[in-house]
């Protein structure tokens, strides 16, 4: 130990086998509303930037000040993003949770903490590394606020000397950060300098999980996906959003108002192409989209199960009628009000069949924030097309949290598709024309806009029973007619719908998956194929299903539907409209409120494997 | 089938508006409602209107809720497009149609169950973001099309034909329009079309959001000699504290009731109100006053009519939004779409 300082673990030399360089869980356990968040963000972000795939994750309260939160971020260098089990270093400062927190840590892991009070030692195993974070800050800042926050800057200045991050990206960060606000600038890097001399001081430095320059992550973006739909709402070309704040929902219209301020005002007269309602309900926020979509404004709300639970009736309005609509669904673990700031997808069957009688709705699956991008800008024209309701279904892990992926894409070439609507001089040359009239054979009518012609195209849209014409009807076989044909349209939907993902190299077991499940799968592979097992894939991207989805099914003996909530909703999906057999699906579920992980998934296929010793020990 | 097309022959000397249309090309379907019902007046009132002020029907849409009121649409302006929603949310279908296209007229018809009940918090909502639209209620303080229950706008003591009495206040729309900010309240009676036509006429024209709550007694379930609602009380009781006469815009000015005349005022469109004298010498243009009368006679067990309040001076949603003059509904990806250059730059604000 050289300069009287702690070994903080390296003495021993040994590190946890999954731990390594570029390869490491780091967790913050904050106090709810304390300022942690930016610091965090900062860190993680800091991490991306030497271009080393990063995973950070909020695990944060109900609440707006006072509860527990927790932040968790996973290092690999392999491009393994999804959710690990197990925390290498613990950043425990807040003392609601710090003995639950330490016992969190992998052996031989590390535990940051604050030691202007003192520590009861409660395990031997791991390594302790303190800093007096609220002395130093009483010591070196005057202002009451400034003290409590940059205790968070000066652990991660800390945890720059620690684990090796360029200091030169974190202070350019700040300077970026507070652009316009220069004087804040100073005091941040002082804080960060503080923390970082004072590991440098008092621990040997790097710690064996350490971070290297890496190109992995190199031409990527770190986005959350609410933003990338809020962006793809602006591109798509929505003009009318109408919404209730709902947890995780919110950041959906609020990203998409931020940037619409920025690039959907006028130039000549610095007035605004869009307009966004904060609704007294979801009833109201799904009605006023649909009332836009009718009137030939592409239209959105978002929401989450509660608040999609409350616009039920709306959807079915919206899918008999034909109105094009979409909704973004980003899910919560429910039922009722469940976990409000946990994930979960939960709502499946929900929305598949979303209102009374028989409807169908078409559900699009993004799993990445580029995805989102692309999704919520494509659902416009899906909706257009197919004049129906679109369900975007993210979910709060990948709406909330930041990911690494693939920077978004635009082809200038492709416009709009706002699919079969007439205007004025088509309505002139016809002899005939009737709302709901299947023209071409696809189940897709041609619909007009209020306005288009001064005596014709005009017709009476209604939720009650009507005919080809859009006339009221109780004559049950006319009725029947039109369900066969809504039935026929939505059979015919995929065409316009993105196809699955496959993956497929002849094995005989494959695995459907869909959504943030994504994020654990390359890891589930990397470690199948170290044992030598391998496993097809295919992951759901839309609903209805492809024909693709129904033959990946036939063609292996065994397939496990990964998804996240108790009821394999999925499976019952799959088994409905693909007719598949029972006994040759399996699931793998989670339900927990966190993202699956490889692990979980793992564990489940291994002991339903034939040639694995698990299974023995599982049936024994 | 409760739809049925109306006979297409008409009177060779029907008179022809502005536009070249006689009322015919104003009309719906047949009605199917009871013999007697107020709403068919009000439908009756609505073509006549329409088709006086030379508004081409193209150029308005019709939205509704459920119940015997929202069916009137289909009944009147068979050119205008219709949206006969989901019960107790037309408001949010005016709101989204409005925005989607500023340019048009949008005519809301509901009811007092529609209105008053399910739909009290989206009635309430609308009033407050100032939707450019005439919102009309037939309201005959019962449940038509469910057999007669009372409706929450029936006042305490009246007595539907079964013998229910209401034992609950009942819920003002005009009152509670005005408390929230509507800018044009009046409130007519099916029975009486010369006071409810050139209603109607201002308040399309109105710039803002404006409410008629129209006594329209139901025949069949609310139309005793102790129902609130009934023909006979609605006569008896009606207290007309301001009368008005339209003159759409770009008409001369020919007032028919000139001897009484005591103010006039010009809409935004540039049609004119001819407020004559009453006797009252009600003021509309005061918000506590109005609200005073209506509550007054309430008191009474009278029904004040007539326009009630009018503020000429209350911004639109779309004022307020500073949205863009042209529709969204014409604005296309050239106008919409920042491109593939911009994204770039917005990718590097994510790495």
């Amino acid at each position: 130990m050289s300069r009287g300082k702690r070994a903080a673990g390296g003495r021993t030399g040994k590190t946890r086998k999954t731990a390594g360089v570029n390869n490491f869980v780091v967790k913050f356990a904050n106090v709810n509303g304390s300022g942690s968040a930016s610091a965090n963000n900062l860190f993680a972000k800091a991490i991306f930037r030497m271009g080393i795939p990063v995973s950070p994750h909020n695990i944060f309260p109900s609440n707006i000040q006072g509860l527990p939160t927790w932040y968790e971020v996973r290092v690999n260098d392999k491009g393994f993003l999804g959710r690990r089990e197990g925390v290498d270093l613990m950043v425990a400062v807040n003392e609601q949770t710090i003995v639950r927190d330490i016992e969190s840590v992998v052996p031989d892991g590390y535990v940051l903490y604050d030691s202007s009070k003192a520590l009861r030692p409660i395990r031997k195993d791991v390594n302790f590394l303190p800093i007096p974070l609220k002395d130093i800050c009483l010591r070196e800042f005057q202002h009451p606020g400034q003290r409590q926050l940059f205790q968070n800057i000066v652990y991660v200045g800390a945890l720059a000397t620690l684990l090796d991050i360029d200091f030169g990206i974190l202070t350019g960060m700040i300077s970026e950060q507070f652009r316009g606000k220069e004087k804040l600038i100073l005091p941040n890097v002082h804080a960060l300098e503080l923390g970082y001399h004072y590991a440098r001081d008092h621990f040997d430095c790097p710690l064996p999980i350490r971070l290297r320059p890496s190109r992995k992550a190199r031409g990527k973006i770190l986005m959350d996906g609410n933003t990338a739909i809020g962006l793809g709402c602006v591109y798509g070309g929505a003009t009318v959003a109408s919404w209730y704040p709902l947890t995780p929902s919110t950041s959906v219209v609020e990203a998409y108002g931020k940037y619409c301020k920025r690039l959907r005002i006028d130039p000549g007269t610095g007035k605004r192409k869009f307009a966004i309602v904060q609704a007294e309900d979801e009833l109201a926020a799904i009605g006023i989209a649909i009332g836009a979509g009718w009137n030939g404004a592409r239209a959105f709300t978002a929401s989450s199960g509660p608040g999609v639970s409350l616009m039920q009736e709306f959807l079915g309005l919206a899918y008999f009628a034909e109105v094009p609509v979409v909704l973004f669904n980003i899910q919560r673990v429910g039922p009722s009000t469940g976990m409000p700031t946990r994930t979960q997808q939960g709502d499946l069957l929900s929305c598949a069949f979303a209102s009374h009688g028989d409807t169908r709705q078409v559900l699009l699956f993004p799993s990445t924030p580029k995805e989102c991008f692309e999704f919520a800008a494509g659902s416009f024209d899906i909706a257009d097309r197919l004049q129906t309701p679109v369900i975007v279904m993210s979910d709060l892990e990948l709406g909330m949290n930041e990911h690494v992926c693939d920077p978004l894409e635009w082809d200038d070439t492709g416009g709009y598709d706002r699919g079969k609507v007439l205007g004025g001089e088509q309505l002139e040359q016809m002899e005939e024309y009737g709302r709901y009239l299947d023209v071409d054979g696809d189940g897709v009518p041609w619909r007009t806009l209020p306005g288009a012609h001064p005596e014709r195209g005009s017709y009476f849209t209604r939720g009650s029973s009507h005919d080809a014409m859009a006339a009221y009807t109780e004559d049950g076989n006319v009725y029947a007619e039109v369900m066969d044909r809504l039935a026929r349209k939505f059979a015919g939907a995929g065409k316009v719908l993105p196809e699955p993902e496959i993956q497929a190299d002849g094995a005989s077991r494959g695995m459907i998956y869909f959504g943030t499940t994504a994020g654990a799968i390359p890891e589930v592979q990397h470690k199948f194929a170290k044992r030598g097992v391998r496993l097809d894939t295919l992951r759901i991207r839309s609903y209805p299903f492809h024909d693709a989805v129904s033959r990946f099914i036939e063609e292996h003996e065994i397939v496990y539907v990964i998804e996240q909530n108790r009821d394999a909703q999925l499976k019952s999906l799959l088994k409905i409209d693909c007719g598949a057999n029972d006994g040759k699906m399996r699931s793998v579920l989670n339900y927990n409120g966190v993202v699956i992980s490889a692990d979980q998934i793992q564990e489940a296929i291994l002991v339903d494997l034939p040639e694995a010793p698990e299974r023995e020990q599982a049936s024994a | 089938m409760s739809y049925i097309v109306k006979p297409r022959f008409h009177h060779p000397q029907l008179q022809k508006n502005d536009l070249g249309y006689t009322r015919r090309d104003y009309e719906g379907t047949l009605t199917t409602l009871c013999g007697g019902c107020g709403h068919d007046s009000i439908s009756a009132a609505i073509i006549h209107a329409v088709h006086e002020m030379s508004l081409a029907p193209h150029q308005l849409a019709k939205v509704s809720g459920i119940g015997c009121s929202s069916k009137i649409p289909s009944y009147f302006l068979e050119r205008s497009h219709g949206f006969n929603s989901v019960h107790g949310r037309m408001p949010s279908i005016a709101t989204g149609a409005n925005l989607a296209n500023r340019e048009l007229y949008y005519l809301g018809i509901s009811g007092d169950g529609d209105t008053a009940s399910i739909g009290l918090g989206q009635f309430c909502h609308i009033v407050r973001r100032r939707i450019n639209m005439l919102y009309i209620v037939a309201n005959n303080g019962t449940y038509g099309l469910t057999k007669g229950q009372l409706s929450a706008t029936a006042d305490l003591g009246s007595k539907t034909k079964s013998g229910e009495e209401s034992q609950y206040d009942n819920i003002d729309l005009v009152s509670l329009a005005i408390d929230l900010g509507a800018s044009f309240v009046a409130r007519s009676f099916s029975g009486d079309k010369e006071q409810l036509v050139p209603l109607i006429q201002a308040g399309l024209s109105h710039r803002g959001f404006a409410l008629i709550d129209v006594i329209s007694p139901c025949v069949t379930f609310n139309n005793t000699p102790l129902s609130a609602h009934g023909y006979k009380n609605t006569w008896e009781n009606n207290v007309v504290l301001s009368e008005i006469d339209f003159v759409p815009m770009r008409k001369e000015i020919t007032a028919r009731y000139s001897a009484g005349k005591d103010k006039e005022i010009t809409l935004h469109d540039g049609s004119v109100i001819h407020l004559h004298k009453t006797g009252s010498g009600y003021d509309p243009g005061n918000r506590e006053n109005a609200l005073l009368h209506v509550n007054e006679y309430k008191k009474q067990g009278r029904i004040a009519t007539g326009l009630l309040y009018i503020n000429q001076d209350q911004s639109d949603f779309h004022e307020l939004a500073d949205t863009v003059n042209k529709p969204f509904n014409r604005l296309n990806e050239h106008d919409l779409c920042p491109g593939g250059e911009v994204l770039a730059d917005i990718n590097e604000t994510f790495m």
